[in-house]
């Protein structure tokens, strides 16, 4: 019982919640615009676009975690990248966590918006043309209002689902305390060590957790939040 | 005054349509532009409005060229100051009332916004949600928004195609009024002849994308009938013959007829078809209702 008291024990929850956290808020500054895009253009490839945003719905997370760590490697093209800007690799780090889970996760956050974005009257938004307002001013004062359900729904999901991952967290990040041991990873540590004690708290916290959540999105979200979990 | 002359091609109910109109709009005047559906009413304002792009053509209000295709010139609907009401107007539903009327204003007065709400009869509802509105009273608050744009003309799509019979009537009285307080040039869209007697000053009547006929109301429709005292125009609900004669069942307004024909004025008739029911033999009755 003393371990569940230590700050060690607790520290894979914190790095979750902050891993979901900060994937959640870069999720909605790429998302809304990435939906607003695929919503009102008419370009050609759009098919294209959207497949490739769809695609870790279909792929197994360990496909995409292998690719990730390949690109994220100080031999890979992100990893070069990052390592010349900030002095370290984005694999086995806390950033290469956080720039998985957003590609990941992109597809829970990009198709509420964009059912969002589809179901906003386009009269309403005609109208604020005519009354002078820019495309700009019309998206924040018009129609992001319109469609708060929406932005409560990815925003949600796409926490939710960055809390439950597991595959790509460790296919890319390992399992470095404090750095990339989130809690799904500590689970499945303790269990490959079968001290059950430890597994069935940091399981029971999660699943508490998880109901939590759902608790609330069941009773204060709206329809269309519940419909996008069964979905 | 707003020039236009425009050309598109649209894609009719009946095929493709060579949309040509070549009218001048004066301030102060209601006008309507009258017609069946799908021949391009409200494209045309909607080309008006900057909303939709013509294939060719000139619209100049006031001497500032809003589209002009030869010298390349298209403002967008942000540059053109127009005040549109939709057909299901639009309104912004998380804003209240007032807010819909304040964030219309280039300038933002609250004052300004309060008087209009005030001469339209509207200052009760003015911290309402729209959602919270009747059907009659979200139509008054979209016309409201679109003055408080200043426009320099007002386009109006159908606005009072959704309401009941009664609450247009009294609607119709009302645009009348507003239109007289601000004098603006007043564009609207409207299959319903009635309804364009009532309030227009001059008559745009399309047909198949091109001008039929054009002037006062009276001039436009009462020449269509000048021979008879008594025409409406109805649709054929039913016609059935009953023993030697046929009686037709005609759909006028509000009021359902039944009329007695014989088998040459029946054998053309099917339900649907549009009628005109006119007599000239009796001196009409009118009563108060």
């Amino acid at each position: 019982m003393n371990e569940i008291l230590s700050p060690a024990f607790w520290e894979p929850f914190g790095l979750t919640l902050e891993l979901a956290l900060i994937t959640t808020i870069f999720l909605y500054l790429v998302g809304i615009p990435l939906a607003y895009y695929l919503a009102f253009s008419k370009i050609r490839f759009k098919a294209i676009l959207e497949a490739v945003i769809a695609m870790p719905l279909v792929l197994p997370p360990s496909v995409l975690g292998f690719y990730f760590l390949l690109m994220f490697s100080q031999n890979g093209f992100l990893g070069a990248i990052w390592k010349e800007l900030f002095g370290h690799q984005l694999a086995f780090h806390f950033d290469g966590l956080v720039v998985g889970s957003i590609i990941f996760s992109l597809p829970f956050m990009v198709h509420p918006l964009l059912s969002g974005f589809k179901s906003v009257d386009r009269f309403s938004i005609e109208a604020a043309h005519t009354m002078g307002k820019s495309q700009i001013q019309t998206l924040f004062r018009v129609v992001l209002p319109a469609m708060k359900s929406s932005l409560a729904t990815g925003g949600v999901i796409s926490f939710a689902h960055t809390v439950g991952e597991f595959g790509v967290v460790l296919m890319i990040g390992g399992n470095i305390n404090g750095q990339t041991k989130v809690a799904s990873i500590a689970i499945y540590n303790e269990v490959e060590a079968l001290n059950y004690t430890m597994a069935h708290s940091y399981s029971l916290i999660l699943f508490a957790f998880s109901f939590a959540i759902l608790w609330l999105v069941y009773t204060k979200l709206g329809n269309e939040v519940k419909a996008s979990f069964h979905a | 005054m707003l020039k236009v002359h425009l050309f598109k091609k649209l894609q009719g109910a009946t095929g493709v349509i060579d949309f040509e109109v070549k009218c001048d709009f004066e301030k102060g005047v209601f006008w309507t532009i009258f017609g069946e559906s799908g021949i391009g009413k409200t494209t045309l304002l909607r080309m008006i409005a900057g909303l939709e792009t013509p294939d060719s053509g000139t619209i100049e209000m006031d001497g500032e060229v809003w589209f002009d295709s030869t010298k390349g010139i298209n403002l967008t609907p942000q540059k053109r100051r127009v005040g549109f009401v939709f057909q299901n107007y639009a309104l912004f539903e998380h804003m209240s009332v007032l807010e819909n009327l304040l964030f219309a204003q280039t300038h933002k007065d609250a004052k300004k916004a309060e008087k209009i709400l005030h001469v339209m009869g509207l200052d009760v509802l003015k911290n309402r949600l729209p959602s919270t509105l009747s059907g009659g009273q979200r139509q008054r608050i979209a016309l409201a928004r679109a003055i408080a744009q200043e426009p320099k003309v007002l386009l109006l799509d159908e606005p009072l195609s959704a309401l009941d019979a009664l609450t247009r009537s009294r609607l119709q009285d009302e645009l009348k009024k507003t239109h007289d307080i601000f004098k603006l040039a007043t564009l609207m869209v409207s299959h319903d002849r009635s309804e364009v007697f009532k309030l227009s000053d001059q008559v745009l009547w399309l047909k198949e994308g091109k001008i039929f006929n054009q002037g006062s109301p009276r001039k436009v429709f009462l020449s269509q009938h000048s021979t008879s005292k008594f025409a409406f125009e109805g649709e054929v609900l039913d016609c059935e013959k009953r023993d030697s004669i046929y009686v037709a069942t005609i759909g006028i307004g509000n009021t359902i007829v039944e009329v007695v024909l014989d088998e040459s004025e029946a054998i053309n008739l099917t339900v649907g078809t549009s009628v005109s029911v006119s007599t000239k033999a009796f001196a009409p009755i009118v009563k108060i209702i």
